[in-house]
Order: structure tokens, then C-alpha cells, then sequence
């Protein structure tokens, strides 16, 4: 048993965190919070994207690098820990890991290297109402090879040049009517609209569709099966993300504790506040060990990926909720300021929590795939 | 990152295996089995004395002295311990695969994890050769077991403010004082002691620390009757206790640093509690009906199962990267106090929450009307222990904010006053 990355990878990860210390300081995340009109950091995504960071896991005829899940893992921690705010996640966990695994030849030709390269940008859309995604409220229609509705919430959508989303074939309503549609954004009837979200470095929007060309991905009927494939795998790369992201929420907050005075002590020197870290410690480390165990799953095609990408997820929402909250009320009242960092983690916490569905949603997954494999 | 045996490891598990399958019976998730009804309490070690009173106790020790036995003959009863003294010789990843495999079986626990995981490695440490020599094979075949006298009633989570009087007379040291909260010392053959012998130095400089026999003269055990109505804990009084001067380990007044090899073996000694964690409850939730069908099928259910998974796995591959660093020749830190901080509550959690599906039927703990073999009402007693005995939730979170995330020790009023000038309380 070796349950550890490779120096390699360690290796890879070194690079990444110097770089991003470096790029992508509070700073530059900060530019895309204040302004309404930067979605995301362009000098960033293109810095990422000539190092190949976007063609990762992407396989090297297709214009990637050609390594592996792991890689990609490991690179999802450092985006994480830094908030970058690029549409990564949308273009490579979802886009580019749905055409990888579900597209025909000629797709996988026409679209990863344009996404390896980071020219072109790609997400993807499930969402049509509030509340829990489900196959009846899927109102999207494709018919006489034209797309007519509705997907909202969309992110990364602003920016995005290509989209998949599931819309009804058949008009009945149920999972085997819903297939996969790959959808170029620069054509007349797509109309989006720019909506706030909770972490504007993580942007979205709504967008209608009327009469829009698409192309089939994937099996007819078989969307739902798809995207929960491509959920687990990306449960897992948003896992280290999370993983990323509370582990900076700790630091920052052991930080102040050791700096900041009250009573004659550092205020990291109470037991109420050294016990809130502890479990904050706690959390994460538990949250590491399961996204590590989806790594394995992952990398390996294990038929684990169910049961491991939604014990990483949950593991992973749960310690970066807390680490962000906690570390605002070791802050103080300095903690809900807009000029202290603190907001930025609570922003991205709840986010990551949210946009693959929702953490209840996750613990169903999780039992239901615990299930399913003890039927097996 | 990969999960697959190696080829050695892979010999490894299937001499494991072959050992266990002639010598012992799978366990069933839910089982009734003695040993079962007792989730061991991971540090404290020694199984409750079995209900149905000292004979039964007796052979349930003696059960436990055969399967020792047959194990230690195997191979496997010390695998980290040097070839010279019984053990193996083996490295951290047999040991954790012959637990894993272990864990599939119904075998005695708790009486031998302490003189193998804590004390038989301080005496390798701290003792003469022909004491090692002498004591450490008959450790770890269990036909002497040992038990620690640490604690003290003024002298818990502070352990360092130990009472009990070592006083230097000739050759000989005579011990006058009490210990509390050993496990074991019922059955145990021997002990070892931490005592102080200069009550006008500072607290951590004036204890010594002893070995002795438990039938020395003078000592008396007292069982301590537990909220699960049972007892492995017991008072140990020492009246006028003579003991050689040859048994003390280490020099007078390093007492305090002999402990702690004893305490840092601890972490490593701190087994996977079977009984009653995640796969219990989950069976438990197939069988339970509540007021919408049976418990598995409930949401709210389902969302709380979910959340003791991930700690259940979380700290299973904690341990797997633990193992891993260790492998690699670094040495695994305090960042194992997590193991048994999270499963104490855990299992507080889940007994409490498994009793509840059972609605009022979770009130009966009955030893022939049994609920789900009374697994989680026994959980609801032991887990209360557990959270304290082995260092209290409240200790392990210290040590987490200490020595892994390096933040300020507490103030302390403790560090520069001799010790008989402290302020202690009534007590």
C-alpha cells in the first residue's frame, strides 16, 4: 500500500503553489470580486493554460499533456487554496472530462484541443429551477435538431464558448428522454443574463435558448447516467479544492490568533479558541484522507468512484464550511469586514458546496451507492 | 497512490489469514459474542470483567491466555517487536494488515495491549538486559500480563501531579499512596508505576518510575464499578510497598521522561475499537422500522449515516496515510490523537441515535430480551468512557492545537513552584 502522491506529483504541486503565491495573490482575486464586469482573471487563465495546466489529465493527441487524474488532483488542491478565480472547474472537470469520456472521435478532436489550449472555454448545465435537479423539471427541449429553453444557474456561463446541457428528446418527461446536447454559445437565439452569486470570483448566469443548433454527446437518453458519472469524477477534483481551500481558512486563522492580543495573551492561547482549530484540524485531515481515497478511485477507474467521490465530497463541504465560518469568529469583528480575507473563503465554501449539488444531496448519493454495493 | 498489496504484503495477509481461519470464528456485524458486547475502550485496554460474575471472568481470562498463545506462537501476537525478545521483527504495514484481518474475528481483546503496545517497549528502552530478558518473551505469550499505574484521583488529564510517595530507604524503595483507573490490575501479574521521590523539586522532576510484582505486600486492588454496570477499571492502594531498587528504569527523577515513551507508544498502541461504528448502525437501519417504513428508507436517517461514513472511512484512510509516512521511515505525529477523539463520539452518537430508531424499545438493556443484541445500548455506556479514559476529548484537542498546529501552550501556574508548594484543592 502507498497512499500518497508520488515525489513527482509532489513535485508538480511545489511548482504550482509558488506560482499561484506568486500570480494569484489576494490582489488579483480581488479585482474580480469589486469590478461586475471581469467573470474571470484572463492574464491568470492564460498564464495557467500555457503550462499546460488545462490539458493536464487531457491525452496528448488531443493537445494535453497526457498526465493523469492524479496530476489533476493535485493541481485542484493549489487552485483552491489560492481562490483563483478562472473557470476551470467548469471547463475542465466538467467540459473537457464529458467530451473525453463520451465523445465521438471527431468531438474529441474538434473540442479538447481547443480546451487543452485554453483558447476556448467550456461548461455545463443541468439546472433549470431552484431545488433539487430531477428529470421532470428538465423543461429543455431538443427537437428538428434545435434546442428551445432555459438553464439557470450556468456557470462560468458569461464566458463560456461551449456548453452541455441535458434536454428532453422525447417530450416524455422521464431519465431515459433526456440526452446530452453540446451547445456553441456564439450563435443567434443564445441569450444569457449575468446573475450575482455568492462569490462573484465564482460567476454565473442565465441563459435562454431559441431555436440553437447542438450536437448529440453521448448515447441518446442516457444524459442522467452520464452527468452522474461525470458528477463523481468532479466531486472528487472539487473535493481537493475544498480540501485546498479550508486548510488556508485554518492557517489564516491560526495566524491571527497567534498575532492578535486581548486580556494580556494572544488570543490563540484560549482554549476556546485552540479547540475551535483542533476540530477545524480535525475536519480537514479527515476530509484530506477521503479525497485522497477518491483520488485512488478516480485514477484508477475503480468501481468505487460512486461511494468514494460522494464520501470525498461530503468530507470535503462539511470541513470547508466550518474551517470558513469558524475562521471569521476567530477574526472578530474584523472577521466580517469586506478589507479582511475571511469573506472570500465563506464565499467559496458555500459555493463549492453548492454547485454540483447540494450536500444533502451528496449524503443521499452516498447511502444510495452504499446500497447499491452491498445488493452487488 | 495505490491500495494493492505488494507481493510480500500480499504473503503477509494470506499467512494472517490462514492463522485466523484455523484458530478463530468470523464475527457477524452485529454480533452477541462476549468479547463483543464490550466495544473495547481503545486505550484503557482491558475487557469489563464479563457479566455472570468471577467465574465467568476467570474463564474468559483464561480464553483469552490460550488464543494469546496460539498467536504468539504464529508469530503475531508482537509483529513490531525485535525477533530477540518473541516478536516478529515486522514493520508497521504488517502490523496493520494483521489488525485488519484480525478485525474480521472473534478473538479475545484487552488484556494483553498494554504490556505489548506500551509498557514492553518502554522496558526496551529503559531496562537491563536481563530484565528484557526476563520479562518481555512471557509478555507477549500472556502468561504474565502487566497493567500501568499512572493515574491518580489528584492526577488525571494532569497526570504529572502524581502523589504517590516513593521513599528511598537502603537498596529499597517503599511506595505509600493510591492509583485509580487501571485497567486491568485484577488480573495483571505486574505493573508499572510512576511515583514521586522529591516532592520539593519541580513537578516533572521529581518522579521515578518502577516496575514491580502485583502480589507484592501491601497492595490492594479495588475494582471500580462503571455506568455500564460492570468493572475493568479498578483503585490500586499501596501500603508500606518495599521494592527493589533493581526495578526502578531509568535514573531518580526521570521519571516524568520514562513516562513518556510509555505515552508515545500509546497513540501507536491504540487499536480500531470493533463493535460498533458505522457497519452497525447501517445494518441496524435495514432491521428498525419507523414511523414511514423501515429506518434505511428515512431521509433524515440517511443524512446522518452519511456524515458518521465519511468519519468512519476518513479515519480508516488517516490511518492508511499514516502508514504510508511511516513506511517511508518519517515518524507519525501527535496527528493520531484524531483516531480516537473522533470515534468516541461517533460511537456516542450512534448508540444514542440507534436507540432512538428503536423508540421506546431502546429503553430495555436486558441480557435474555436483547435488542439488537443490546449492541448500542452497551455503546451508549462505554462510549461515555471512551471520550475520557486514554486522554479526554478536551486533552486531545489540546495536543492537536499544541504540538501539530504549534499554537501557544496555556498559561501555566504550575511550571517554576516546587512541587509541595503547588495549591492543590481538597485534594
Amino acid at each position: 500500500m502507498n497512499f500518497d502522491f508520488s515525489d513527482d506529483q509532489k513535485l508538480l504541486r511545489d511548482q504550482a503553489r509558488k506560482f499561484l503565491f506568486d500570480k494569484c495573490d489576494r490582489k488579483s482575486v480581488r479585482t474580480i470580486l469589486d469590478d461586475d464586469q471581469l467573470h474571470y482573471h484572463k492574464e491568470l487563465w492564460s498564464q495557467i493554460s500555457e503550462m499546460g495546466w488545462t490539458g493536464t489529465a487531457i491525452p496528448e493527441e488531443y493537445g494535453g499533456l497526457g498526465l493523469g487524474m492524479l496530476e489533476l488532483c493535485v493541481i485542484a488542491e493549489e487552485l483552491g487554496r489560492s481562490l483563483a478565480p478562472t473557470p476551470f472547474s467548469s471547463s475542465i472537470y466538467l467540459f473537457a472530462e464529458f467530451i473525453k469520456n463520451y465523445g465521438s472521435e471527431d468531438q474529441k478532436k474538434k473540442f479538447l484541443p481547443l480546451i487543452a489550449s485554453g483558447e476556448k472555454i467550456g461548461t455545463f448545465a443541468l439546472s433549470e429551477t431552484n431545488g433539487t435537479p430531477k428529470p421532470s423539471n428538465v423543461k429543455t427541449e431538443y427537437s428538428s435538431e434545435k434546442i428551445n429553453g432555459y438553464k439557470s444557474p450556468v456557470s462560468d456561463g458569461e464566458t463560456a464558448d461551449y456548453l452541455i446541457i441535458a434536454a428532453n428528446s422525447d417530450n416524455k418527461g422521464n431519465r431515459s428522454s433526456l440526452s446530452l446536447y453540446i451547445v456553441d454559445l456564439h450563435q443567434d437565439g443564445v441569450s444569457k443574463t449575468s446573475l450575482e452569486t455568492i462569490d462573484p470570483t465564482r460567476p454565473a448566469c442565465s441563459i435562454k435558448f431559441e431555436n440553437v443548433k447542438a450536437e448529440l454527446l453521448g448515447e441518446q437518453g442516457m444524459a442522467w447516467d452520464m452527468t452522474e458519472n461525470i458528477f463523481n469524477r468532479a466531486a472528487v477534483l472539487y473535493s481537493f479544492e475544498q480540501v485546498g481551500g479550508a486548510q488556508v481558512s485554518l492557517d489564516e486563522a491560526k495566524k491571527y490568533s497567534m498575532e492578535r492580543f486581548a486580556f494580556g495573551r494572544q488570543i490563540g492561547s484560549f482554549q476556546a479558541l485552540k479547540h475551535k482549530m483542533a476540530d477545524m484540524y480535525v475536519k480537514i485531515e479527515l476530509a484530506r484522507s477521503n479525497a485522497y481515497y477518491g483520488a485512488w478511485a478516480l485514477s484508477t477507474d475503480s468501481n468505487e468512484l460512486p461511494v468514494a467521490a460522494a464520501g470525498a465530497r461530503v468530507s470535503a463541504s462539511d470541513a470547508f464550511n466550518y474551517a470558513a465560518k469558524e475562521n471569521i469568529q476567530i477574526h472578530g469583528g474584523v472577521g466580517f469586514t469586506w478589507d479582511y480575507d475571511c469573506h472570500l473563503f465563506y464565499r467559496r465554501s458555500k459555493l463549492l458546496s453548492l454547485n454540483i449539488g447540494s450536500t444533502r444531496q451528496w449524503k443521499e448519493n452516498l447511502i444510495s451507492n452504499l446500497e447499491k454495493r452491498n445488493i452487488v | 497512490m495505490d491500495f494493492n498489496d505488494s507481493q510480500q504484503e500480499a504473503a503477509f495477509r494470506k499467512e494472517a489469514r490462514d492463522f485466523l481461519d484455523s484458530n478463530a470464528e468470523k464475527r457477524s456485524i452485529i454480533s452477541d459474542k462476549p468479547n463483543d458486547k464490550s466495544p473495547q475502550i481503545a486505550v484503557a485496554g482491558a475487557p469489563e470483567t464479563v457479566k455472570g460474575g468471577k467465574e465467568a471472568a476467570q474463564e474468559a481470562l483464561e480464553r483469552a491466555k490460550i488464543w494469546q498463545k496460539k498467536k504468539a506462537e504464529a508469530g503475531f501476537a508482537a509483529i513490531l517487536w525485535p525477533k530477540e525478545f518473541g516478536g516478529y521483527g515486522g514493520s508497521p504495514i504488517q502490523q496493520v494488515i494483521y489488525s485488519q484481518e484480525e478485525h474480521d474475528y472473534l478473538v479475545p481483546s484487552g488484556y494483553f495491549e498494554i504490556g505489548i503496545g506500551m509498557l514492553g517497549p518502554t522496558m526496551m528502552v529503559w531496562g537491563k538486559d536481563e530484565d528484557k530478558k526476563r520479562y518481555l518473551p512471557k509478555m507477549i505469550t500472556g502468561e504474565e500480563i502487566w497493567c500501568q499505574l499512572f493515574s491518580e484521583p489528584s492526577a488525571g488529564s494532569d497526570l504529572a501531579g502524581i502523589k504517590m510517595k516513593a521513599e528511598k530507604v537502603g537498596d529499597e524503595w517503599v511506595l505509600n499512596g493510591q492509583k485509580v483507573w487501571t485497567s486491568g490490575a485484577h488480573f495483571a501479574d505486574y505493573g508499572m508505576i510512576v511515583a514521586r521521590s522529591d516532592p520539593s523539586a519541580l513537578k516533572h522532576k521529581g518522579l521515578t518510575y518502577f516496575y514491580l510484582d502485583m502480589k507484592t505486600p501491601g497492595i490492594e486492588v479495588r475494582p471500580i464499578k462503571q455506568i455500564s454496570g460492570t468493572s475493568n477499571f479498578n483503585e490500586v492502594f499501596f501500603n508500606d510497598v518495599r521494592i527493589p531498587d533493581s526495578q526502578r528504569l531509568g535514573g531518580e527523577g526521570d521519571g516524568w521522561k520514562v513516562a513518556l515513551t510509555t505515552l508515545m507508544n500509546e497513540r501507536l498502541a491504540v487499536g480500531d475499537p470493533p463493535g460498533l461504528d458505522f457497519d452497525q448502525i447501517f445494518e441496524a437501519t435495514k432491521e428498525l422500522e419507523v414511523e414511514d417504513g423501515l429506518a434505511i428508507k428515512n431521509s433524515e436517517v440517511r443524512q446522518k449515516m452519511a456524515d458518521w461514513y465519511v468519519q468512519s472511512r476518513g479515519l480508516q484512510y488517516t490511518k492508511f496515510r499514516s502508514i504510508t509516512a511511516l513506511s517511508k521511515g518519517q515518524t507519525p505525529g501527535p496527528e493520531l490523537s484524531i483516531s480516537k477523539l473522533v470515534t468516541a463520539s461517533k460511537m456516542q452518537d450512534v448508540s444514542a441515535y440507534a436507540l432512538e430508531l428503536m423508540d421506546s424499545a431502546g429503553m430495555v438493556h436486558h441480557d435474555q430480551n436483547p435488542v439488537l443484541k443490546n449492541l448500542f445500548q452497551n455503546g451508549y455506556f462505554f462510549s461515555a468512557a471512551m471520550r475520557i479514559a486514554g486522554g479526554t476529548d478536551e486533552v486531545l484537542r489540546n495536543i492537536i492545537a499544541e504540538r501539530v498546529l504549534g499554537l501557544p501552550q496555556d498559561e501555566r501556574a504550575d511550571k517554576k513552584v516546587p512541587f509541595n508548594e503547588l495549591p492543590s484543592g481538597k485534594n
